[in-house]
């Protein structure tokens, strides 16, 4: 039977006929959807400038691990509490975590938290700009790929879709974003706004009849945005259950990215990114707990946990999928540090992951088990771990469209 | 109809259209390759040349175009030597006096709080100005206080006094005037206190720097800035100096050039010592080669203390160095990170034929490639103790052992002459100044040029401007500003006075380009596509409404020629 939402939505057009609906209508429909609305939502993260998952999830049961980093090395777990800051966490007898991301070692062991390693793109490249966009547009070794894997990814619509199904955190719309699908970008919640009345209104109606149609589209998805995210600008966020975020950009993302889902204003996908992951002088200082590497790992897992813990029983419609354009050399190099690299982990946080496990299959450390000779090999496509999140999570069901090329296997993350 | 039968019509209907898809994107194609043979009106000529070799057009520059010939203004511009320079912007320029010093001067005089403190306790001589040595000397006791306040107590040091406080300086009258009234009420009475008592009242009382600071005269700003940190000045002077030069220069394409380079061999000013070596590099080392030949500026780049600090090649040893040799292992060694994008970003192109073997071959060839004293200003020097002196094989060239410096110049030698840079730099130039996806037969013409002129890039540039491809409507108004761009744009527009310009550098940087800030070295996107999007619009929208209600501190517009709604709008965005 059709419902009093449905019948107002269809009259609606009918009186104006389709494609010409007024703005302000559209609003007042979606304004009446918004509250019904609660889909999966995906929350991608990129860690760019090429993370060490060697020293993020050390596998510090491979003694080759040791013998190839003799300076920078994460030691091994120990029950010792002197020593135990400085030494990996244990995880299931052959991977711990950097002693920095202590934070989420409670979500791993309540099996809310899954890591995947030896995991990355086939793509040879050791280009930071050519890896991050090969794991952005979803198609590895092709440049011509025009949008990112999250647009394709999004849900086919039936009706009026919310004009932040999609939406970045950060000044630019990340690659992996972009497309035909509408997808926004915010500095802050807050920030998004012109923050005068009536310039507000004659700029929406200039954008919405600009002569360039790309910038036309980017103005309308840009105005309708606006108005749905006018009520939430005016409430003050305080996260859930003392959450607490670190201070930085990144932190600051998570938090938005919370208070829009907990809005229910229609955010299917979200993006969050940080940078400066490029370790090649000094990634680790004097102890294995202090020094770059730990400080920004610290800054991260403290983000990650406190999402977790603002989010609450929201969880169990959310999955976090963390990534990094390739691993960073096996061996450290001649100044404490690490080049460009080959496979590394990803992270998959979320109510309804089957945590607690660290998959995919484990090359090896040894001279000949290493890729090109230097780097860990690849056992398991990222297409693979998203492509997974993808249908089983956001419920799409052709990931191969999403990934064009591949057939991605499932890992039974979720 | 249930769902899977509607799902599976579609996606034969899917497959079915593909043809007709690839026949329409070709169609596409070919319409938007005749777009670059229409070519443009005589009038829209002259907005091309102003949009793109400018940083948009003032009130009265088209007319003044006009009246001296595109040709001739393209020709200056092409020479900017030859073009005087706005009187204005010297004086714009003459507070920020980092912008002439030498990086050793640089950290002398804005030094960080540490080598303060070195200079107090005598391991470090103060700079000769005595005026400077007393405002050091009262900024470390600051620092030595708030380090102590932070919980890492250092014992105060013998011979340094406590930071003064207010009620020790002024009286309780002196000290109410100062905090209340309106700011030129405030600023008379901190021009009252006698100038030796000054600074004090800057370092104890935060409050009257922000209030007295659009009143004050340039040298008061100076000494009020300095009172924040004088290293933060560094990165201040930078950043207001562009947007300066940007506005006010009539040497307009050689900032614009500049920019482009600096963008191209990229710099993080705040990784380490390259705060205080990011000035003279985009100075000495990028700005005088901009119209000149491009091996010149690639080895100017290669030997700068900014780019081996920046992509760490003064710390890669070679493993076959006389210092590692019967060393202990695996202390220090190679470091790729700038021989990879030497050949990725800065010459060949990351599809310029090159493998992961000629990325270390080159590395060796760059040991020893070093910065001596990098904290202290630094300057190039060559480390024959950690270079690689064995044999080299680099893109299909030997580079014999026992070359010593001379193989890092090899290399570069090698890829400033590979075709492939000719094509990679031909089409960044092409995409920066015509359009985001340039014709290749525009991109052929510039790189055979490249080669035949051994990297002129002035002579690359007069074959762009002498292309149909750059005054076609293909290319017309086919860009989207940065913000950098737009910025400096707006303020041109609207006849913009700038009297400081820090915050409308703060305002590029909220708009998404932070200047000297991009941490990676692919520096800041040159496509329309990435400054597309729904922040960024709403940011530029927010920028335009302030500054036409001069509402932007430090810079004043005029009225009747700004009006937000115009720099706000979607045709003010393009170029």
């Amino acid at each position: 039977m059709p419902t009093r939402r449905f019948f107002l939505r269809n009259s609606a057009l009918a009186m104006v006929g389709a494609g010409t609906t007024p703005l302000w209508l559209e609003r007042a429909l979606y304004a009446s959807d918004a509250p019904s609305q609660r889909k999966k939502i995906l929350v991608a993260i990129f860690q760019r400038g090429a993370a060490d998952g060697l020293n993020v999830v050390v596998p510090h049961g491979d003694p080759a691990y040791y013998k190839l980093r003799p300076n920078i090395s994460i030691p091994r777990p120990t029950a010792d509490p002197a020593k135990a800051a400085d030494a990996a966490i244990d995880l299931d007898g052959f991977f711990g975590l950097n002693p920095a991301l202590s934070p989420l070692k409670p979500l791993f062991d309540q099996k809310h938290l899954a890591i995947v390693d030896a995991v990355g793109s086939p793509d040879p490249t050791r280009s930071h700009f050519d890896a991050q966009d090969y794991m952005e547009s979803g198609t590895p070794g092709l440049k011509a790929t025009q949008d990112g894997w999250m647009n394709r990814a999004l849900p086919r619509a039936t009706g009026k879709v919310s004009p932040v199904r999609a939406v970045s955190l950060g000044p630019v719309l990340p690659r992996a974003m972009r497309g035909p699908s509408p997808a926004i970008a915010m500095q802050t919640i807050d920030s998004f706004q012109v923050r005068n009345a009536e310039a507000s209104k004659q700029f929406e109606q200039m954008y919405m009849g600009a002569k360039d149609p790309v910038i036309q589209a980017a103005g309308r998805d840009t105005f309708e945005a606006v108005a749905l995210l006018q009520s939430i600008q005016k409430q003050q966020y305080t996260p859930a259950s003392g959450a607490s975020y670190p201070r930085g950009r990144f932190g600051q993302s998570l938090q938005q990215i919370a208070q829009l889902i907990k809005s229910n204003v229609g955010v299917e996908m979200a993006f969050a990114d940080i940078g400066g992951w490029d370790h090649h002088v000094n990634e680790v200082g004097a102890r294995p707990s202090v020094g770059v590497l730990a400080n920004l790992l610290g800054e991260y897992g403290q983000a990650l946990s406190a999402f977790w813990t603002d989010m609450g029983d929201r969880m169990s419609d959310v999955v976090v999928v963390t990534m990094s354009e390739f691993g960073r050399t096996a061996k450290e190099n001649g100044n404490r540090g690490t080049d460009h690299g080959h496979a590394n982990s990803m992270f998959v946080m979320g109510g309804d992951v089957k945590g607690g496990k660290v998959y995919g299959k484990w090359p090896g450390l040894e001279k000949e088990q290493l890729y090109e000779g230097r780097d860990l090999a690849l056992t398991t496509d990222f297409r693979d771990v998203l492509g997974e999140l993808v249908t089983s999570h956001l419920g799409n069901p052709s990931p191969k469209n999403v990934f064009p090329g591949c057939d991605p296997k499932f890992l039974g993350l979720v | 109809m249930s769902n899977r039968v509607v799902l599976a019509l579609v996606g034969a209907v899917g497959l079915a259209a593909f043809p007709g898809v690839s026949a329409y994107a070709t169609k596409k194609n070919a319409d938007t390759a005749r777009q670059f043979f229409k070519q443009v009106t005589a009038d829209q000529k002259i907005i091309q040349a102003l949009s793109r070799l400018t940083y948009g057009p003032r009130p009265g520059d088209v007319q003044q175009v006009k009246a001296m010939g595109l040709k001739k203004w393209i020709e200056l511009q092409l020479h900017p030597e030859s073009i005087p320079e706005n009187p204005l912007l010297a004086e714009k320029l003459k507070t920020l006096d980092t912008l002439t010093m030498s990086s050793g001067d640089m950290v002398q005089n804005y030094p960080t709080p540490q080598l303060v403190r070195q200079m107090v306790n005598g391991q470090v001589p103060f700079p000769t100005d005595p005026d400077r040595k007393l405002l050091l000397t009262k900024l470390v006791e600051k620092y030595e206080k708030k380090q102590a306040a932070g919980g890492n107590a250092v014992a105060p040091q013998p011979n340094m006094p406590d930071v003064k406080a207010l009620a020790e300086i002024l009286t309780p009258q002196q000290i109410r005037s100062l905090r209340v009234g309106t700011p030129e009420q405030r600023m008379q009475a901190f021009l009252a206190i006698p100038k030796d008592k000054q600074d004090d009242v800057i370092a104890a009382l935060p409050g009257i720097r922000q209030a007295i600071f659009p009143l004050a005269p340039p040298e008061l700003r100076r000494r009020i800035d300095m009172a924040s940190g004088p290293q933060q000045l560094v990165a201040r002077d930078l950043a207001e100096g562009k947007l300066l030069r940007a506005v006010y220069s009539n040497r307009q394409l050689d900032e614009v050039l500049t920019d482009f380079w600096f963008n191209h061999f990229n710099i993080y000013l705040d990784k380490g010592a390259d705060r205080y070596l990011v000035t003279e590099y985009e100075r000495d080392v990028i700005r005088p080669h901009v119209l000149g030949k491009f091996k010149d500026l690639l080895e100017a780049t290669a030997k700068s203390p900014a780019m081996l600090f920046y992509l760490d090649n003064w710390q890669s040893v070679g493993p076959n160095s006389p210092q590692l040799r019967g060393a202990k292992k695996g202390t220090r060694g190679l470091n790729e990170n700038y021989g990879r994008e030497l050949l990725e970003l800065h010459t060949l192109g990351v599809d310029g034929g090159y493998t992961q073997k000629d990325v270390t071959e080159a590395a060796r060839c760059f040991t020893g490639w070093t910065i001596l004293q990098p904290q202290r200003g630094g300057t190039f020097s060559f480390n024959k103790r950690v270079h690689d002196d064995g044999e080299k094989t680099v893109l299909g060239v030997t580079i014999p052992a026992g070359g010593g410096q001379s193989d890092g110049e090899k290399v570069l030698d090698i890829v400033a002459r590979n075709p492939a840079t000719a094509r990679f730099i031909s089409k960044k130039l092409a995409m920066r100044f015509v359009a985001d996806e340039p014709p290749a037969t525009l991109v052929d013409r510039m790189a055979e040029t490249f080669k035949k002129t051994d990297g002129d890039l002035r002579a690359v540039m007069k074959t762009m401007l002498e292309s149909k491809e750059f005054w076609s409507q293909g290319a017309y108004q086919s860009k989207l500003k940065s913000p950098l761009e737009m910025v400096a744009s707006a303020v041109r527009a609207a006849s913009g006075e700038i009297d400081y310009a820090f915050p409308l550098a703060n305002q590029v940087g909220q708009l998404g380009q932070p200047l000297y800030r991009k941490q990676e070295p692919t520096g800041y996107s040159n496509s329309s596509k990435e400054w597309l999007n729904s922040g960024g619009l709403l940011a530029r929208m927010n920028f335009a409404v302030q500054l036409a209600d001069n509402k932007v501190p430090g810079v004043k517009v005029n009225p009747a020629q700004s009006a937000a709604l115009g720099l706000g709008s979607p045709e003010f965005q393009k170029r």
